[in-house]
């Protein structure tokens, strides 16, 4: 097996970018990636996206992105997994450099949420539409009904709920691909207008636009580079029942866990050797679990450690320096992607007035629907 | 919805009918074909407690098209009395009436309906006992 590394990466900004097209978001950033590694070629692609059928209309995405990228004939696949599309689409690029099929890969994201489509019905496909969604249950939701049992069960706040959004906005206003470039308070978390309660809609990830690719190549490949190298050290995936109400303990999200403890395994670390982590924040409970189950902090923890500031930049462990799902924006199929674009630029150190100080071990964690699915990566600067 | 996709889910819609595993006797709603407890592919056929408990509860503000009307409703996840849970919809309350552990039964009702010419959607919600 060849070890794998990332050697550029590229994404558009975040938000409601209505000048441009699906096709044209996902070409920019797959330019710049291409350009940040300085390489001539790519023998594949992978293009994560979660359904741009519903939200444009267009599917077959992975040949028309390879038609407007001007790399055809080569393979070209689309990977979906709802909200961890891109983050699963990686696991396809390293397996297929370290099996040694493949020398330089593309593997990128991205969605298109605000052309006009329903995006509260499109995103709830996720979940499941005969026994969830047919009764009106909603994404916000269905993150609410696991915020009020952690509340129950542990304590957890609503203020400890707001510190998550409330850090995330601090680091996003830092990061000019962001969505909210903007710092909110506590009050404002609380007080904003309920979606799902407990949650209001600042404990809630945006709709947005946007694509973010990487380009991945081997470790003997790269010599020929003259680009940082930054290693995948672990990549694990887990899935989990569909419906929420189908788990034994719905604050607990176990394929978050075992994708985790998978990755961590592959890697050769421990959660306390990570040095930064950018996880998917797409409601504030959704990070105070995550940071649980990838052993960041004890079960049920997660609020007073996030409250404490263990989880900000100058923390412990970082948690979200781009600014996370909530700040920086939450375009489905390019999340995953996005997240690895920031580990990248956090260990490269060129993350600007948001950078981890000494980063040299990277997390990112990516799940689909409330949790069924959950991919982890792990990374090292070499 | 297409008809067909709608009369197939009947069973349980309007009756909690269920599956119980023949090997290790876990039951599921909605009937499955494996047992995601023991892996066995015998069942028989059963109906879920139409009594059970709130096991988190949540009102939902903003909905999509088919419940906009119905803004604000309240949704729960209720485990029935035989020990299998379900989402659904909790009515003929308030907001504040609802509590973790509170008991509740099912009951059948109206959930949507579609457009001028679609099918008027029915199943379980459950109230306040």
């Amino acid at each position: 097996m060849r070890e794998v590394v990332v050697i550029g990466c590229g994404m558009t900004k975040f938000g409601e970018l209505w000048k441009k097209s699906l096709r044209d978001i996902f070409v920019e950033a797959a330019l710049k990636a291409i350009d940040d590694a300085g390489v001539d070629h790519i023998d594949s692609m992978y293009v994560g996206a979660m359904t741009p059928g519903l939200f444009v209309g267009q599917e077959h995405i992975s040949a028309l992105m390879a038609d407007y990228l001007g790399v055809a004939p080569i393979p070209a696949m689309r990977v979906e997994s709802a909200c961890c599309s891109s983050g699963m689409a990686l696991r396809l690029g390293l397996f297929e450099i370290s099996s040694g099929h493949s020398d330089v890969i593309l593997v990128g994201g991205v969605e298109k949420m605000n052309d006009g489509a329903d995006a509260t019905f499109a995103l709830a496909t996720a979940a499941d539409q005969e026994y969830e969604v047919y009764q009106g249950v909603t994404f916000p939701g269905l993150y609410a009904l696991i915020a009020r049992a952690h509340m129950h069960r542990y304590g957890t706040t609503r203020e400890q709920l707001a510190a998550v959004s409330v850090k995330n906005h601090h680091n996003g206003a830092m990061n000019p691909n962001a969505q909210f470039q903007r710092e909110v308070t506590l009050e404002q978390v609380m007080n904003a207008t309920l979606v799902a309660d407990p949650l209001t809609v600042l404990d809630s990830s945006p709709v947005s636009d946007g694509a973010a690719c990487v380009v991945l190549t081997s470790v003997d490949f790269a010599k020929q580079l003259k680009v940082p190298l930054v290693k995948i050290l672990g990549s694990g995936a887990a899935t989990d029942t569909l419906a929420l109400h189908s788990r034994e303990d719905i604050t607990a999200l176990k394929a978050v866990k075992v994708s985790g403890e998978v990755a961590y395994k592959m890697a050769g670390v421990k959660p306390s050797d990570i040095d930064v982590a950018e996880v998917h924040d797409c409601f504030s409970i959704a990070e105070i679990c995550v940071i649980e189950e990838l052993g960041f902090t004890e079960k049920g923890k997660g609020g007073p450690f996030t409250e404490q500031g263990n989880t900000a930049l100058e923390g412990k462990i970082p948690v979200n320096p781009s600014g996370g799902l909530k700040s920086k924006g939450h375009p489905v199929g390019a999340t995953g992607i996005a997240q690895v674009v920031e580990v990248v630029e956090q260990l490269r150190g060129k993350a600007g007035t948001r950078q981890v100080k000494n980063a040299k071990i990277g997390l990112t964690q990516n799940m689909g629907g409330s949790g069924a699915s959950s991919v982890t990566h792990i990374f090292q600067i070499i | 919805m297409p008809s067909p996709r709608y009369h197939r889910e009947m069973p349980q819609r309007y009756r909690l009918e269920a599956a119980k595993c023949k090997k290790c006797g876990k039951s599921f709603f909605p009937p499955r074909l494996v047992c995601a407890a023991c892996g066995s592919k015998g069942f028989d056929k059963t109906k879920l407690s139409e009594t059970g408990t709130i096991v988190s509860y949540t009102i939902i503000r903003v909905a999509p098209a088919d419940f906009a009307t119905q803004v604000p409703y309240a949704i729960a996840i209720v485990e029935s009395d035989n020990g299998v849970r379900l989402t659904t919809q909790v009515v003929d309350c308030k907001p504040e009436d609802l509590e973790i552990g509170k008991k509740v039964k099912f009951v059948f009702r109206k959930l949507y309906t579609e457009g001028q010419t679609g099918i008027i959607c029915y199943g379980y919600k459950a109230v306040l006992v």
